[in-house]
């Protein structure tokens, strides 16, 4: 099985047409930690997510897992990638169970029902396993969406705006679970504009604007301050990679 | 993991999709169903139907609910990104394809086995009378028309006007089939049926149905990541 300890994003750019939506973004995430892509919209966020996930190809530049890149991988990285998206990657009409089964399947776990009903022991929702999903409401939508994304063990999980729509305990579930993959070693990338609930929670910060990396600080603690020190900077500042423990 | 596994998981979850909403068969089978009607209350005068008209309507409404069924299919992927969880996933994207299709040539069949009854009623023509063929026209022709409609439809998922786009760019590619299908069921109909005809157009269908789904297969991968 493919294994890898670090991301590494090498002057990566993404362009549509004539608009660029990353210029030359370099970082690299680390296992054990969790790292916030924060920005207004329009940053680059989902686009830099987008890239790590495989979905899409750098225009520019080089991601590398580990020390190989997307192509020497291959399509098996992908079973080392989990992604959360800002939509649920959940089919409505089926249930719970059955949803995280199909998933399962398709990354060819070898007990894919003990795989789906182990996942939602996970998000608390054995109970509801043979509801549909069109039922659930929106907090346990996205317990099972999390669930479907970790189902395979990812060393990587990408978190699109994964605390959008949930109230506090979802919240807090969430940000709990996060923890834990850090705990469990995974590279946990979250794209988010909720502030308050990452404040706390990163071990490191990338702040874009434009698909510019404008400032990168570690364990950065005060996020709405610094955020909007940042933010408001003039748009011509180059990055200036800052570390405070 | 295998290409049939993958293949199996998507058509089995497609149908059951299917079977809890009713919503893309039950669309697509009224609207074929009313095309048939509307035929044959143009055409069908005192119990008369003009010469080869059941072949060229059978035809029409398969090909249109078709279209209806591969927007509809693909519209259901992208309203909550499913498509993307496909996609991300490590199986072969070939595969991924091959599942979809799968799906809409099962829904396709479906709606064929309730047509094809309703054509030969209206039009008084001999539809069943060479079972073997006919089925082999309609697999042929089906398997088609839906591998070009299927790599088209996931290729415009995320085009605005995909609705519009997909009938421009499939009816152009799949002219050889719908001619090849009308003119192999046209030729059913005939009194006293010509072997070699018949297996003429079966011939020329199943060739389209290896190049366009190799074709399919070959670029669905570079066509789905975004480059």
């Amino acid at each position: 099985m493919i294994d890898f300890e670090t991301v590494a994003v090498d002057r990566v750019s993404r362009h549509f047409g004539r608009r660029r939506a990353l210029s030359r973004v370099t970082f690299t995430a680390r296992t054990g930690a969790i790292l916030g892509l924060l920005g207004p919209n329009g940053a680059g966020k989902s686009t830099m997510l987008a890239l790590l996930a495989t979905l899409a190809h750098p225009s520019e530049g080089r991601i590398r897992y580990g020390v190989n890149e997307v192509s020497a991988l291959g399509a098996a990285v992908r079973a080392r990638i989990g992604v959360l998206g800002h939509d649920l990657f959940l089919y409505p009409e089926l249930t719970a169970f059955e949803n995280l089964a199909f998933f399962a399947g398709l990354y060819a776990i070898a007990d894919a029902p003990g795989a789906a009903r182990a996942a939602l022991t996970q998000a608390g929702l054995a109970d509801r396993a043979d509801d549909p999903v069109s039922s659930l409401s929106r907090g346990m939508r996205q317990r099972v969406a999390l669930e479907r994304a970790l189902i395979q063990g990812p060393r990587l999980v990408l978190l699109d705006e994964p605390f959008t729509g949930l109230d506090d305990r979802s919240t807090a579930a969430l940000t709990a679970r996060l923890a834990g993959l850090r705990q469990s070693g995974a590279i946990v990338i979250v794209a988010t504009h909720d502030l308050d609930v990452a404040d706390g929670l990163l071990d490191e910060a990338l702040f874009l604007r434009d698909g510019r990396l404008v400032e990168t600080m570690a364990r950065p603690a005060g996020l709405r301050s610094i955020y909007r020190d940042v933010m408001s900077r003039p748009a011509a500042t180059p990055a200036s990679p800052v570390g405070r423990a | 993991m295998s290409f049939l596994r993958i293949l199996w998981l998507i058509l089995r979850k497609d149908l059951t999709v299917e079977i809890r909403s009713g919503e893309i068969a039950l669309t697509a089978l009224l609207f074929a169903v009313s095309c048939v009607l509307v035929f044959a209350f143009a055409f069908v005068r005192q119990g008369v139907p003009p010469d080869g008209a059941a072949a060229a309507v059978l035809w029409i409404a398969v090909l249109f609910a078709g279209t209806l069924a591969l927007g509809r299919t693909f519209d259901r992927e992208r309203q909550s990104e499913t498509l993307r969880a496909l996609l991300l996933a490590p199986a072969a994207r070939p595969a991924v394809y091959a599942g979809k299709l799968a799906g809409i040539v099962a829904l396709m069949l479906g709606i064929e086995l309730l047509l094809v009854p309703l054509t030969a009623f209206l039009f008084q023509d001999p539809l069943f009378a060479h079972p073997v063929w006919l089925a082999a026209i309609l697999l042929t022709g089906t398997l088609g028309f839906a591998s070009v409609g299927t790599l088209f439809a996931a290729m415009l998922v995320r085009a605005r006007s995909r609705d519009m786009l997909l009938p421009v760019l499939l009816y152009p590619i799949s002219v050889p089939v719908i001619i090849a299908s009308v003119q192999g069921t046209d030729a059913l109909l005939q009194p006293e049926i010509n072997v070699a005809v018949l297996r003429f157009w079966v011939t020329l269908l199943t060739c389209f149905d290896v190049v366009f789904v190799t074709l399919a297969l070959w670029t669905f991968e570079a066509l789905m990541t975004e480059s």
